[in-house]
């Protein structure tokens, strides 16, 4: 009797995350289906595999273009906040002043405050910095770089800081007696010792940026610049929706995803959980 | 010397993030409370009109703001104990011994990493062909149809998909919460004979506060926030019906081109996402057990 229970327990819990995970195969099989197939049933596998929409949707959404630019934005943004996050978040944590006590405040007070609070001014200042001092921030990569930068600060300088407290002080006093720079106490012993909390702001980064679509819809406005979910949004504002192209489309963004989360399974979840709880 | 050396590394190390976040976040943050004292359309070239607190007082008057206020406050209710409770069930059973515990772990928390606007566009069709074929099939198209048409349902279609979406990021927390409960003190309940719903009432739960703290405030901040799915699931409508706070704030500002009205609504979104966490933060931590 025990036994059946366990079985029916897991059964149940299998059919609850199969449930989960259904959207993806509604997707999947529509991506194959011609129109017609489509409506008669969305429920049922297609009758042959041709990814004749998978081709049309990629042309359509310029999805290799997309992918480029996501890529681009995602990787230079991410590895730029784990340098200068790590770099400030040990200074202030180390220096124990008033002006340091000051920036943290600064970083972690600013969290409270929602992206719609600021992007209308943002890209005031960022069109004034544009036309004034000649520094091309609006539609280009390079400024929206810089200001995934500047809205991932808080989170990825308050856990780095909250690490750095909890790695004892006398390795760094030892390293500076033998003469080393801070900027190689930093390098050589600091940041190796960082390296789980540097997965974790890696790893929401990496969530925030990639699906991020506010910012850079009002930031980029040519059509060769757009990310993934730039480009999504105008692949289904353009035509009246022709579904299984959709779901082809749908699939393409989703990919990436995928391969993302085979490959670095272990440290999302784990990365996801330590980053919450911090 | 060696003072003024420290002097020079302190800023090398801290001065470039401060700027950029100075840049980003700061100045606009200010600037955009300058703004919401304004009348203004956005247009370079037009008088910006100082207008006192007018803008903030025009809010009140405002019943499309007013309406948008309270479905998105009956939106975050729903959301919070949705997203909550299906991400501490699934926490409950992923952490007690199965073997398919780990690949549902892994299925569950995909959602998340779907950006939402993705996850709005799927789901529209799900609602629009696969909903109205179940409800053809099995006859209940009272309850299968399509929700993004009806006022009242479209929002709970907002709900099913912020919770599809979320569910497994707080479960993710709350795994990390009941595995940091010590095994002793579960032994000792059982062998003083304690049932399953005794220990679950009166061991996990009161020591799941801390991750029920960080989950309640992750899930009422990004509820509250909620923009794209709401774009791309239901854009607004059907007729402003579920148009959220966020949304009617960028209408405000980039639709309708009430720049220095749509400042004041975005400063009063700040207040209240504010208000609304802090108290949160400062309720739940006062009941957080020590061990």
């Amino acid at each position: 009797m025990k036994k059946f229970y366990r079985v029916l327990k897991e059964l149940l819990l299998l059919i609850t995350a199969l449930f989960f995970l259904s959207p993806i195969y509604i997707i999947i099989v529509n991506s194959f289906k011609n129109r017609q197939e489509l409506y008669e049933n969305v429920l049922a596998p297609p009758t042959e595999f041709s990814f004749q929409y998978y081709i049309e949707a990629m042309d359509k959404m310029n999805f290799l273009n997309a992918l480029a630019n996501s890529l681009y934005i995602t990787i230079i943004s991410v590895l730029i906040i784990v340098v200068l996050s790590s770099m400030t978040a040990w200074m202030l944590a180390r220096t124990d002043n008033k002006l340091s006590k000051i920036i943290f405040m600064v970083f972690i007070a600013t969290m409270l405050i929602p992206f719609q609070t600021l992007m209308m001014p943002l890209m005031q200042f960022m069109s004034t910095i544009t036309n004034s001092l000649h520094i091309p921030m609006i539609n280009t990569r390079e400024g929206l770089i810089f200001m995934h930068i500047g809205f991932s600060t808080s989170i990825s300088v308050f856990l780095y800081h909250g690490f750095v407290k909890s790695i004892p002080i006398t390795l760094e006093e030892a390293a500076t007696i033998d003469g080393a720079s801070k900027f190689g106490v930093f390098w050589r012993i600091i940041f190796p010792i960082l390296k789980p909390i540097t997965v974790t702001v890696m790893i929401l980064n990496v969530i925030n940026i990639w699906n991020d679509y506010l910012l850079p819809s009002l930031t980029l406005t040519d059509k060769g610049l757009r990310t993934i979910p730039l480009s999504t949004f105008y692949f289904f504002g353009q035509f009246t929706i022709q579904w299984n192209l959709a779901m082809a489309g749908l699939m393409l963004t989703i990919i990436p995803v995928v391969i993302f989360y085979v490959l670095a399974q272990k440290h999302i979840i784990k990365g996801i959980g330590e980053g919450a709880v911090k | 010397m060696q003072n003024k050396n420290n002097k020079g590394w302190y800023l090398l190390f801290t001065a470039p993030l401060t700027i950029i976040f100075l840049t980003v976040v700061v100045i606009p943050f200010v600037i955009g409370i300058y703004y919401s004292f304004f009348k203004w359309d956005g247009i370079a070239a037009n008088p910006k009109v100082f207008v006192g607190f007018d803008n903030f007082i025009q809010l009140f008057g405002d019943s499309r703001f007013l309406t948008s206020t309270w479905k998105t406050t009956l939106f975050t209710i729903l959301a919070v104990i949705s997203v909550n409770i299906v991400g501490l069930v699934f926490a409950l059973l992923v952490t007690s011994k199965l073997k398919i515990a780990n690949a549902a772990r892994t299925m569950v928390f995909m959602p998340y990493l779907i950006g939402g606007l993705i996850l709005g566009y799927i789901w529209q069709f799900i609602f629009l062909d696969v909903f109205t074929l179940i409800g053809e099939l099995t006859g209940m198209d009272h309850f299968f149809f399509n929700w993004l048409i009806d006022k009242d349902f479209a929002l709970y279609a907002l709900v099913f998909v912020f919770t599809w979406q979320m569910a497994g990021y707080i479960m993710i927390i709350y795994i990390a919460g009941i595995q940091s409960i010590p095994q002793d003190v579960m032994e000792a309940a059982m062998i003083d004979g304690a049932s399953w719903w005794q220990k679950l009432k009166n061991i996990t739960f009161p020591l799941l506060m801390p991750a029920f703290t960080i989950s309640l405030f992750l899930t009422l901040s990004s509820a509250f926030k909620i923009y794209d799915v709401n774009l791309s699931l239901t854009g607004g409508g059907p007729a402003n019906s579920t148009e959220m706070f966020a949304m009617n704030i960028y209408n405000e500002i980039f639709g309708y081109g009430n720049y220095g009205y749509g400042q004041a609504k975005a400063i009063i979104f700040f207040l209240i996402v504010a208000a609304i966490t802090l108290t949160q933060v400062y309720i739940t931590k006062k009941r957080e057990v020590e061990l």
